[in-house]
């Protein structure tokens, strides 16, 4: 039981290592620019350009390139940004982390409850139109480009209807804290967990469906007919328990990814301030040190992400726990 | 279909008449049981014999009513307990199911959910019939598998499928089919995923239960071995018709369908001459689209004759019935039936 | 059943040619009603783009790539400004003319007086040309390094496989977001190859790349599943040699993986170019696509909302398309496809 939790941990800092090296590569050594003059920002002089080439050591071969980064990032803790001078880049992530926890915890909730809903009702009702229109439904859902949807949300919400009973609630562009304003935290949120979950919900549901009706051709489930059980309970203990462990699956890692940053279209339509908008806002001004930062972290999460699926995995299913 | 005519003074369980299931498809109805009728007594076992594609696990499901494809059609009266089950209500099926009417399935490995123990698995089906706590439940359950032989019961309990061996498994299915003391125990081809050593043993399980719990069985199998063992009543199924039927005794020691007599040859004798080839019936059964009319057996028959276009009904010598022309005056003789074509041949 | 009973010989079964996998699927695909709706809803997406330029000339008469803030356009006898005074009192001087519904201007104007029914139209070629060839990239690489890594095995495999691992750890987003950045910035060197900056072979490289380990690791799976497999195992044992069985019983098995993929791999990419283009970082000007035309319309979403919506839908149809008939594909083409009946 111990030795395979060493490796796994080994396994996880070997790929973290690995993003490492990958960021590296991209942004200090793509051939056909300037890592100083990229790092430096757009509008950087000729003396800030020698500093960042002083310190970062670009005189230096790349090895060492690569501890003097890992070293300003993880050990000093003292990466800074260079458009916004002497703006510390670790605190500015914390800060944001929050947010984009709010934001991907809350559609998570939906996504999570209406994706069941869907994927149990459009097997239930197999064949007839309940299941094609969801199906259908979800379909559609996949199709449509997040940031599109948002900014319709808010051509609505912020807009057209705002003025009606239906959005007059919907507080302005922006996020709240929690601990400042439940309330407005709440309301601020609202739209953008209804649009972030609406892509979701179709994914799970299709694929939830998919897996139920694969589920009910399985030898256990005629068993369970025999033995005189509900159709209710077919479906919620025994076909959809063996089918949650691929739900849980995916589900844990969607939300590691989102948790990284993934869910930055969605911060940068409605404003909010998270993780992956200060990615974005770190791209547009080419501010390397905020954007060295911010992968690392999402990476981190999509690592942790894998490896606490794996366990869940093992924990639904007990065929794995004794196939390690 | 006369109603079978095998008389003892044992009360009727289970009364089958002119069951037909057929399945609409594309090209048309697929007809897949063609009248099948049967009785089952108390304390009785009927053994169901025939090979893949005979239609005999089917006959099991449409008793249980477990056919759930909206495409299927079934027709015909199925009496038990003088309830007709094609009529009963869903609730009332679910009912029986399980409680008074019990399966257990051919390969108790996928018969079982991968994610649930032993133990909750039995315990489930208690519940769903009995009122018991989970403790009583859970007592019953470890209880059950104990009285099937199990060793160390308490802790098969709280295993989980895939780590027990195959014998053990089809003993916990067995445990679980009779946790709530059916009537009739439906067995469908138990034994052909085990070794043969733990299928002797299961197969001794099975007969206990008619003296133990005074269940009764029908038992489907391929295997006409296990029928000699195990059964009181036989009943031949080919190509979704029934071939013969009648006490074990009578119908093995005196097949009277040319499908019967093939089965039982291809067994290898114990005593006598050791056959050079492994003798076997040629051909192969035909598929439900592709059934001759008249009889189905014509292909591959050995004694076919110009009759044989027209489908046979059930003709009834003593206890024993079979659906051939041979049959129609009497008991077959085989031996002069077979003389009588060499002959015909030779000249 | 059969008639031919009479003479006691079983019915004679006529001896068919077998269909091979192929036409098989096909068949079944040309049978599948919605998958051959979307493949017109394809084609007619795809023909409307390739007619952009015999759109601009002759029905919206303007050049989508200019400016024309000052110009005028002939609606109902009176003529309009394209750029017209804001009367929202907003204080941003201008409004571009919203939908005319007429040949010019059917859209009506984006914030440099372009006419955005053309605009969509030249961006959709974008659109679609980026996500295909991205596409094709993802599928060549994806197949070959999966093929090799379940193929070969041992060290190549373990290597590869680690290299999968780290590609897939980032967020698919932000790699592709990443990469655009850096080589967008400055442009493409390999040896003596310079891709500019706002080439297009940008973001198909890219994009192509990022999706490598999705469907590379599948692959994987089923080589590696299939060189194990008892058939392959035989054939080995038989003294075919290594590169025959690849080519004769491997290879066809991963072709249809990959064509189950490809228009669902196609939808992907459609998403995600529209999405680096929406941040910037995608197609770059003076090329668009309709993730372009979305970013040129956030400003002016709540004045003139057709510029962000109409490319949205654009994407929506197309997308929506492609996964049907991916759905269809995989119906059609995959082995484990279970016996279907009609409703009787």
């Amino acid at each position: 039981m111990f030795f395979p939790v060493i490796r796994r941990l080994g396994e996880m800092l070997f790929v973290m290592f690995g993003i490492s090296v990958v960021v590296f590569l991209i942004f200090f050594a793509t051939p056909g620019a300037d890592p100083a003059a990229r790092i430096a920002g757009r509008n950087a002089t000729p003396q800030v350009l020698a500093q960042v080439r002083h310190s970062f050591g670009f005189d230096q071969p790349l090895p060492v390139q690569y501890v003097k980064v890992m070293e300003k990032l993880f050990v000093s803790r003292d990466l800074t940004s260079f458009v916004n001078r002497g703006e510390k880049v670790i605190p500015a992530v914390v800060e944001a982390a929050p947010v984009t926890l709010s934001l991907v915890l809350g559609a998570a909730v939906i996504w999570v409850v209406f994706g069941i809903w869907v994927g149990v009702t459009a097997a239930a009702t197999r064949g007839t139109i309940i299941d094609r229109a969801l199906m259908f439904a979800g379909l559609v859902g996949i199709s449509m480009p997040v940031f599109w949807v948002g900014s319709v949300a808010n051509l609505l919400t912020q807009s057209r209807w705002h003025n009606t009973w239906l959005f007059h609630w919907v507080p302005g562009l922006g996020y709240t804290p929690l601990t400042q304003h439940p309330l407005l935290w709440f309301k601020g949120l609202v739209i953008p967990w209804i649009t972030l979950a609406i892509l979701y919900i179709g994914l799970y549901g299709r694929v939830l469906r998919a897996n139920l009706v694969e589920a009910y051709q399985e030898d256990f489930i005629r068993t369970a007919r025999a033995k005189g059980l509900s159709e209710a309970r077919i479906m919620f203990r025994h076909a959809l328990r063996t089918s949650l462990i691929t739900f849980v699956s995916m589900f844990g890692l969607d939300f590691g990814a989102l948790v990284g940053g993934g869910a930055l279209l969605t911060e940068v339509v409605f404003n909010l301030p998270g993780v992956g908008r200060l990615t974005y806002l770190a791209l547009q001004s080419l501010d390397l040190p905020f954007i060295m930062a911010t992968v690392m972290y999402s990476s981190f999460f999509v690592v942790v992400a894998n490896a606490l699926v794996d366990i869940a995995y093992a924990w639904l299913d007990p065929r794995v726990r004794d196939a390690r | 279909m006369p109603a079978d005519q095998t008389q003892t003074t044992a009360k009727t369980l289970l009364d089958v008449q002119d069951l037909c299931v057929s399945f609409r498809s594309e090209g048309g109805l697929i007809r897949i049981l063609e009248n099948v009728s049967f009785t089952v007594r108390e304390r009785e076992i009927l053994a169901i014999v025939g090979e893949s594609g005979s239609g005999k696990s089917m006959t099991s499901l449409a008793v249980m009513r477990l056919i759930t494809d909206p495409n299927a059609v079934i027709t015909g009266s199925i009496r038990y307990k003088g309830r007709d089950l094609l009529q009963a209500s869903e609730r009332e099926m679910r009912s029986l199911r399980g409680s008074d009417i019990a399966m257990i399935f051919q390969d108790p490995m996928t018969a079982m959910t991968p994610v649930y123990t032993i133990g909750w698995q039995i315990e489930e089906q208690l519940r769903a019939h009995q009122k018991l706590s989970r403790r009583a439940a859970r007592a019953r359950a470890v209880e059950l598998l104990g009285e099937m032989g199990v060793p160390s019961p308490a802790k098969v309990a709280g295993r989980y499928p895939h780590q027990l061996s195959g014998g053990l498994r089809q003993r916990a299915m067995i445990a679980m089919a009779l946790s709530c003391n059916p009537s009739l125990l439906i067995a469908d081809e138990p034994t052909t995923a085990l070794d043969v050593t733990v299928q002797a043993q299961i197969l001794e399980l099975i007969q206990r239960l008619r003296a133990d719990f005074g269940s009764s069985v029908i038992f489907i199998t391929h295997d006409m071995g296990v029928v000699a063992t195990v059964s009181d009543r036989v009943m031949v199924m080919y190509a979704g018709i029934i071939a013969e039927r009648g006490p074990k005794p009578a119908v093995l020691g005196g097949p009277q369908h040319p499908y019967t007599l093939g089965l039982l040859h291809s067994i290898p004798p114990m005593h006598g001459v050791r056959p050079h080839r492994l003798p076997s019936i040629p051909g192969s059964p035909p598929a439900p689209m592709g059934r001759p009319a008249g009889c189905a057996f014509q292909p591959r028959c050995d004694f076919r004759m110009d009759i044989c276009a027209t489908r046979p009904p059930l003709f009834h010598n003593g206890t024993q019935e079979a659906s051939c022309w041979l049959a129609e005056k009497g008991a077959p003789d085989w031996a002069r039936e077979r003389a009588i074509r060499a002959a015909g041949d030779a000249a | 059943m059969s008639d031919s009973a009479v003479d006691g010989q079983a019915p004679a079964s006529v001896p068919q040619k077998a269909e091979g996998p192929w036409a098989a699927g096909l068949r079944k695909l040309r049978q599948d009603r919605t998958a051959m709706g979307a493949v017109i809803v394809l084609l007619i997406i795809i023909v409307a783009c390739c007619a952009a330029p015999l759109y601009a000339q002759h029905v919206s008469q303007t050049n989508p790539f200019q400016s024309n803030l000052d110009g005028t356009i002939t609606l109902g006898g009176q003529d309009v400004d394209i750029m017209q005074a804001d009367s929202a009192g907003l204080g941003l001087g201008v409004t571009p003319i919203g939908p005319t519904w007429h040949g010019q201007y059917f859209l009506g104007a984006d914030n440099q007086g372009r006419d955005v029914a053309a605009r969509m139209l030249y961006g959709g070629q974008n659109s679609l040309v980026i996500s295909f060839f991205a596409t094709i990239v993802t599928l060549v690489l994806a197949a070959l390094v999966g093929t090799v890594a379940g193929f070969i095995g041992g060290w190549t495999d373990t290597v590869l496989a680690r290299l999968l691992d780290v590609l897939w750890a980032f967020p698919i987003y932000l790699l592709a977001i990443s990469l655009s950045i850096v080589l967008i910035s400055k442009g493409l060197q390999i040896g003596p190859f310079n891709i500019p900056s706002n080439s297009l072979l940008l973001p198909i490289l890219i994009i192509g790349i990022v999706y490598v380990p999705y469907v590379a690791r599948p692959i994987r799976g089923q080589v590696m599943s299939l060189t194990r497999s008892d058939f392959v195992l035989a054939a080995r044992c038989l003294g075919v040699p290594a590169p025959r069985v690849l080519f004769r019983d491997i290879l066809p098995n991963v072709t249809t993986t990959l064509i189950v993929f490809a228009p669902l791999m196609m939808a992907l990419n459609m998403l995600t170019e529209s999405a680096l283009s929406f941040l910037s970082i995608g197609v770059q000007p003076p090329f668009a696509s309709w993730g372009t035309i979305i970013q040129d319309g956030e400003d002016l979403l709540y004045t003139q909302p057709m510029v962000a919506i109409a490319p949205g839908l654009a994407i929506i149809i197309t997308v929506l398309a492609l996964n049907f008939l991916g759905d269809g594909v995989r119906d059609a083409f995959d082995p484990r496809a279970k016996l279907r009946v009609k409703k009787g």
